[in-house]
């Protein structure tokens, strides 16, 4: 054979770049899956013509496998890509739409370059084929991958803000527990709570369990270990927040909150601990 | 009485424990069960789909609702394929537990539901059915 297919595919592209730049374009444009609310046209348009660049000078290389390391730039340039993407909000396939869109307005080319030989047209459009599946897949790992950031990421900032214990009186702490309660997050609550016992020297701490949608024998289990362990530093503890359809539920369960007061609502715990440290609330002019 | 839908949810991990749960909870509040019977009906499904996890080794839950007019029911079925229980009678009394837990998740349940049902063997795994009737 003369001529690779990979240099065919090199020499359709080279050939009148910006007439496959507009094709492209218009076929990018006017494809379903085209997100002009997320991307504007001049930037598609600046995109896709380095995408084109690269791809013509990596082909020229004659080597078609997208891991070679003549293909860095383009890989380089479509991690961009996809990454940009991922984080303005396009789907998987829109992503790699970018690469696949390629296609016709290449293989138009092709058919028309190469229509007295079907033998090198049928070498030339597999071999282009595969060069671009294999450049939309490497797309959509990279896009996987930068959401997978994203949400580890979010991961980390909810483990940090999930538990605040606030000081609300002297002597009084509280902590606002919120979502599900597993064992890891347990953890850091008990952890938090019993080092701000120490800190403020406390001697009553609410937990309040408004946030907490289930309340199971795991949740009752990580309960009564916090109050067990807070006690031990010489703290009371009271537990509010306790809703009527929780407290049917725990006493179906047949859980015992041993060492606790409880308490409807987080107002009548926070009176409660006042009344027991020696606090009196007077309101100071009658309304 | 009929199977008017129907759904089938993994429980491999912790995550999907949790999934698992919300997937209940919304069915429950689609199907006007009141906040009492939600909760009921969630709790239930926590507990039985972590026992699968934890000493199951993981496994599946299947959501039902059954038709049987005038009244409408919610079928969870959770079945796993671990070492199953030798003395199912043990298991169900308060207290009693073979992990770190406080023995109350099986027996707590039953008295969570309707109709509860648990078929188990040494070596053949475990499937608990329950239903809660609206």
């Amino acid at each position: 054979m003369a001529q690779t297919a990979g240099s065919t595919v090199a020499e359709i592209l080279g050939a009148d770049p910006q007439a496959l730049l507009d094709s492209w374009l218009q076929a990018q444009l006017s494809a379903p899956t085209a997100r002009t609310d997320l991307i504007t046209e001049s930037e598609l348009r600046q995109q896709s013509g380095e995408f084109l660049n690269l791809l013509r000078n990596a082909a020229r290389g004659g080597s078609l496998d997208v891991q070679a390391p003549e293909w860095s730039q383009v890989r380089e340039l479509l991690a961009r890509v996809s990454r940009g993407r991922a984080l303005q909000g396009f789907s998987p396939s829109e992503t790699a739409t970018f690469v696949l869109s390629l296609k016709q307005p290449l293989f138009a080319r092709l058919r028309s370059g190469l229509a007295g030989d079907p033998e090198r047209l049928m070498d030339a459009v597999w071999s282009a084929t595969t060069l671009l599946d294999g450049l939309a897949l490497y797309t959509t790992e990279l896009f996987q991958q930068s959401r997978e950031d994203v949400i580890y990421r979010q991961q980390q900032e909810l483990l940090e803000l999930s538990t605040p214990v606030v000081k609300l009186w002297e002597g009084v702490v509280a902590v606002p527990l919120i979502g599900t309660l597993d064992s890891a997050r347990t953890q850091v609550v008990m952890e938090n709570l019993l080092q701000r016992i120490v800190e403020t020297g406390a001697s009553m701490a609410i937990i309040d369990i408004t946030g907490v949608p289930t309340v199971d024998t795991l949740v009752a289990q990580h309960l009564i270990k916090t109050v067990a362990a807070a006690r031990l530093m010489g703290a009371e503890c009271i537990i509010s927040g306790i809703r009527p359809q929780i407290a049917q539920t725990i006493v179906h369960l047949g859980v015992e909150l041993h060492g606790a007061s409880t308490k409807a609502t987080l107002a009548d715990a926070i009176a409660m601990a006042l009344r027991v440290t020696g606090w009196k609330v007077v309101r100071a002019e009658k309304r | 009485m009929t199977v008017s839908r129907s759904d089938v949810r993994p429980i491999r991990t912790e995550a999907e424990v949790v999934a698992a749960r919300q997937a209940v909870r919304s069915w429950a509040v689609e199907m006007k069960f009141s906040l009492i019977d939600q909760t009921k009906l969630v709790t239930a499904a926590s507990e039985l789909a972590r026992n699968a996890l934890n000493y199951g080794g993981g496994g599946q839950m299947r959501m039902e609702i059954l038709e049987r007019s005038p009244r409408q029911g919610l079928r969870l079925t959770f079945e796993d394929q671990g070492p199953g229980i030798a003395d199912v009678e043990q298991a169900l009394r308060d207290g009693f537990t073979t992990g770190s837990g406080m023995g109350l998740g099986l027996g707590g349940s039953r008295r969570l539901v309707d109709e509860f049902e648990i078929h188990s063997a040494p070596g053949e795994g475990t499937r608990v059915t329950v239903v809660k009737w609206r």
